[in-house]
């Protein structure tokens, strides 16, 4: 058993500061334990989120010592002994209380896409894939939606004007998975260009670096995406191929016109 | 008069695992009109913890599999506890379940020619869970989440139910609940409501369950005048991390021992071999050899006893610990290191490899884990009815963690997920029905409005009252310590008495700080929960005076025949007191008997 000074952010959306709990870690703890330890003491109103505390639900996100990282999979003894360890919340995302923020920024985005739409089973009613297939897309589905790829994006995390039209990397990695998936007969690419800003992102890879999954969310999902918007849009020989061959996909029109939604309607 | 933001619906669902998404998206699929309330952020919810997989007898891995040997499975697995129309239902239409899912965008892991891979898991005849890795509940839920945004399914985040309440005729009319963020009171006007709210492992001290697990449905349900059946039925699961105390009771995976992990005890033996019952003697395995040849062919070989059912191979470990055999921090030890290659652990086992690695410090592929029994399930809850989910009050549903009788008195792994799927379905449907044939008014009564309310924002009122996390650790450490993985007679008297003094404190609550965001407040209105769930728990494990699935009395250790034709059904009296009746099981039809009876293969 050690002690440690834990520095937790405290406040709401008016504005708050620091606070110093001198807590107990014992051996093997995460932070996740610590914050317990001060909830159950001096600060039982200490707000964060968690559920799963295994890595799995991605509840727990948080910038520790400067670095967002899931509070629940960091490891007391891996941080520098003898000194604070700080903890704020997420700074992309509007404040609710302490370390808790309103994340519904990433929820308003996935109902922006338009959904997965299959193409008919084979004949018996059941789907045929190969794993190599469906290995694409299932590395794009070990998202735990942590959101901290998207709390890292400069694109939003200094620009919030830029929220209404940028998907972010949680999900360009879920438009990669739907444009690589076996079975999906929708096409989002001239959406992701005119409305997700996909040609916002300049690959500085940060998203990549956070991603508690390992997830190449640039090199497999981004970079890809990017070739094959600008292919969608400015080649000739695929806009020629598309219009005298049959289109297996449906239109950027017809797919961002799906819904009836307000925030969709200058697209149509 | 308090303040509320007021909702009116077709279909109320509580709760947004996959029993409850899965509910939600018939009741839409229907157009009624229908919305979710669930206590953490959507996704979140426990289904994201399973890992094996989902079983469902597709036969794409041996295709001897079917229904029928699911249907077998299930029901001796659940020490012939069960309600046999529900083991039906579940085993026909699991595969369908399964996949539905990949139309709407699952992506599980394939066998070579294409078709849905299946893998091996404790209780199971044959590979029959649909998998993706060892992530198949995130798979799930993420998969019924999207379909969920798609159909444009309304959902109130981050909002704790605190009651169900009723129309001026006493009918079941809606439910009151506070936002989480904002602590604003939130009433929902409903025709019919399913309920779907998992599990209760919060209430002991070593558990697989996360904060949510407090039982808000069983309570709710039972507070609402529903019967709850089987409530001692508490699963242990044998394969728990021990070590660092952190992470103690956090899951470990039964995929490790079906794709090829053996149990051993501090003197090497695989000691599994020494406890194997008489119901599964003639299909397990006696011997390594036999054992490790039935990995690769499940047609002349029987299952290593590894794979026996969770209660057994959980008592065993147990049994081990005490015998002095156990690795160094009070577990024993779980090795597929050494006999499985790095590269297929790794890419079966990923986020168990990753677990261990980053918590404990443990390279699974070179070094055993640590592992011992923690609580993962209570196979016991809210008596439904197995076509329609309806419980025994009018206009409540259940499906899921929260309803009980699929299961028996145990659980076999990768039943829950299809469970989730199957009956989640079905009590959409029910409470579809049921909305659509109701012609009575749901406004509320304003009274039970305020009493709500009253209650929740008391521990505000309170001065220097107690704090309920000291209140939550002592009701976990009597559960851990009295109502665990053993019980007997005398100990869980003691654990009523005690529960009965938390019920006096619990009176006696109070929280700093404001209604937003306030986890104090919030484990304050988890507790009476709570409580009410541990005194059926252990009142079900009083009568229930035989050892049988999730019930292990150290005072009566064999299973008693006619004890085993019992469901304990519980309910409040009209005083607000506890009632345990026994009721006999539903009667099976003579052609499922003969499917029991069969012996088959092994």
């Amino acid at each position: 058993m050690a002690e440690v000074v834990m520095r937790i952010w405290r406040g709401d959306s008016d504005g708050g500061q620091f606070e110093e709990y001198p807590t107990e870690v014992y051996e093997g703890e995460v932070v996740l334990d610590v914050v317990h330890h001060v909830q159950a003491g001096p600060a039982p109103d200490l707000a964060c989120r968690w559920n799963c505390k295994a890595g799995k639900c991605g509840s727990c996100s948080a910038e520790i010592n400067g670095l967002p990282r899931l509070m629940c999979m960091t490891r007391m003894d891996t941080l520098p002994e003898g000194e604070p360890v700080t903890i704020a919340p997420m700074r992309t995302f509007p404040i609710i209380r302490d370390l808790v923020t309103d994340v519904s920024f990433n929820y308003e985005m996935a109902r922006r896409l338009p959904p997965f739409a299959p193409r008919e089973p084979d004949a018996d009613g059941i789907y045929r894939m190969q794993q190599i297939d469906v290995e694409r897309g299932q590395e794009f589905r070990k998202c735990i939606e942590c959101f901290m790829c998207q709390d890292v994006c400069h694109v939003i995390r200094d620009h919030e004007e830029n929220k209404t039209n940028y998907a972010g990397p949680r999900m360009f990695i879920r438009y990669m998975e739907l444009e690589s998936h076996p079975l999906d007969t929708n096409d989002r690419r001239e959406l992701l260009r005119q409305e997700m800003g996909i040609g916002f992102c300049n690959i500085t890879k940060c998203c990549t670096e956070v991603c508690p999954e390992h997830i190449k969310i640039t090199d497999n999902a981004i970079i890809p995406l990017k070739e094959r918007v600008v292919d969608a849009s400015y080649d000739p020989i695929s806009w020629l191929g598309r219009k005298i061959t049959r289109r297996t996909k449906k239109s950027a029109a017809e797919a961002a016109n799906y819904r009836t939604d307000p925030m969709m309607s200058k697209s149509q | 008069m308090s303040e509320y933001e007021k909702f009116d619906y077709d279909v109320l669902v509580i709760g947004a695992g996959g029993a409850g998404l899965r509910a939600a998206i018939e009741a839409k699929h229907r157009g009624l009109r229908v919305a979710i309330v669930c206590k953490s952020l959507l996704g979140k919810a426990h289904t994201v913890m399973a890992e094996g997989g989902a079983a469902a007898a597709m036969g794409n891995v041996w295709a001897e599999d079917n229904w029928k040997v699911h249907f077998r499975d299930t029901f001796r697995g659940g020490k012939m506890m069960g309600n046999w129309r529900m083991v039906q239902l579940h085993a026909q239409e699991a595969p369908d379940r399964i996949h539905e899912l990949e139309a709407w965008g699952a992506l599980f892991d394939r066998t070579k020619d294409g078709r849905i891979h299946q893998r091996d898991f404790g209780g199971h005849r044959y590979a029959r869970l649909a998998h993706v890795g060892d992530r198949t509940g995130l798979e799930l839920i993420r998969t019924l989440q999207q379909r969920a945004v798609a159909l444009d399914i309304e959902v109130h985040m981050e909002c704790k139910v605190l009651k169900l309440l009723h129309n001026a005729s006493g009918e079941l009319s809606g439910a009151i609940g506070y936002q989480r963020p904002t602590g604003k009171m939130l009433v929902f006007g409903a025709k019919s409501i399913v309920m779907a709210t998992g599990g209760i492992g919060r209430s002991w001290k070593y558990s697989t369950n996360s904060w949510e697990s407090t039982g808000d449905g069983h309570a709710l349900a039972l507070w609402a005048g529903a019967d709850l059946i089987d409530m001692e039925c508490v699963q242990f699961h044998p394969t728990g991390m021990v070590w660092p105390l952190s992470v103690r009771g956090l899951l470990v995976t039964e995929g490790v021992r079906g794709d090829g992990g053996v149990l051993r005890n501090s003197e090497g033996k695989r000691f599994m071999f020494d406890y194997i019952p008489p119901i599964f003697a003639a299909e397990t395995a006696d011997n390594e050899a036999e054992a490790d040849r039935w990995y690769e062919d499940h047609i002349n070989n029987r299952r290593p006893p590894e794979l026996l059912p969770r209660d057994e191979v959980a008592r065993s470990i147990n049994s081990e610990v005490k015998a002095g055999r156990g690795s160094p921090h009070g577990g024993v030890f779980l090795d597929i290191g050494s006999r499985r290659s790095a590269e297929y652990i790794q890419r079966q086992l990923p986020s168990m490899y990753h677990q261990f690695k980053e918590l404990a410090g443990v390279d699974i592929t070179t070094e055993p884990m640590e592992v011992g029994p923690t609580c993962h399930y209570v196979m016991g809850g809210i008596k439904v009815d197995a076509d329609s989910a309806a419980t025994t009050a009018s206009g409540l549903f259940a499906a899921g963690e929260v309803a009980a009788g699929l299961h028996g008195a145990n659980r076999l792994g990768g039943n829950s997920l299809s469970d989730l799927l199957v009956f989640g379905r079905r009590a959409g449907m029910g409470a579809s029905d049921f909305a659509e044939g109701r012609t009575s008014s749901t406004e509320l009564l304003e009274s039970e409005i305020e009493e709500a309310i009253a209650e929740a924002m008391a521990p505000f009122h309170r001065e220097a009252g107690e704090n309920p996390y000291d209140l939550q650790s002592d009701l976990q450490d009597t559960m851990q310590n009295l109502v665990g993985i053993i019980r007997t007679g005398s100990e869980l008297t003691q654990a009523l008495d005690e529960i009965n003094v938390l019920k006096g404190r619990v009176k006696n609550l109070s929280v700093k700080g404001g209604l937003s965001y306030n986890p104090g407040w919030n484990l304050a209105t988890d507790l009476p929960s709570m409580l009410s769930v541990c005194t059926m728990v252990t009142l079900g494990a009083i009568e229930r005076k035989e050892s049988r699935g999730g019930h292990t009395r150290d005072d009566y250790p064999g299973p008693d025949p006619e004890l085993g034709k019992l469901n304990f059904v519980q309910r409040l009296t009209e005083s607000g007191d506890y009632s345990v009746t026994p009721e006999p099981l539903p009667e099976m039809p003579d052609e499922l008997k003969a499917l029991l009876e069969e012996e088959g293969a092994h």
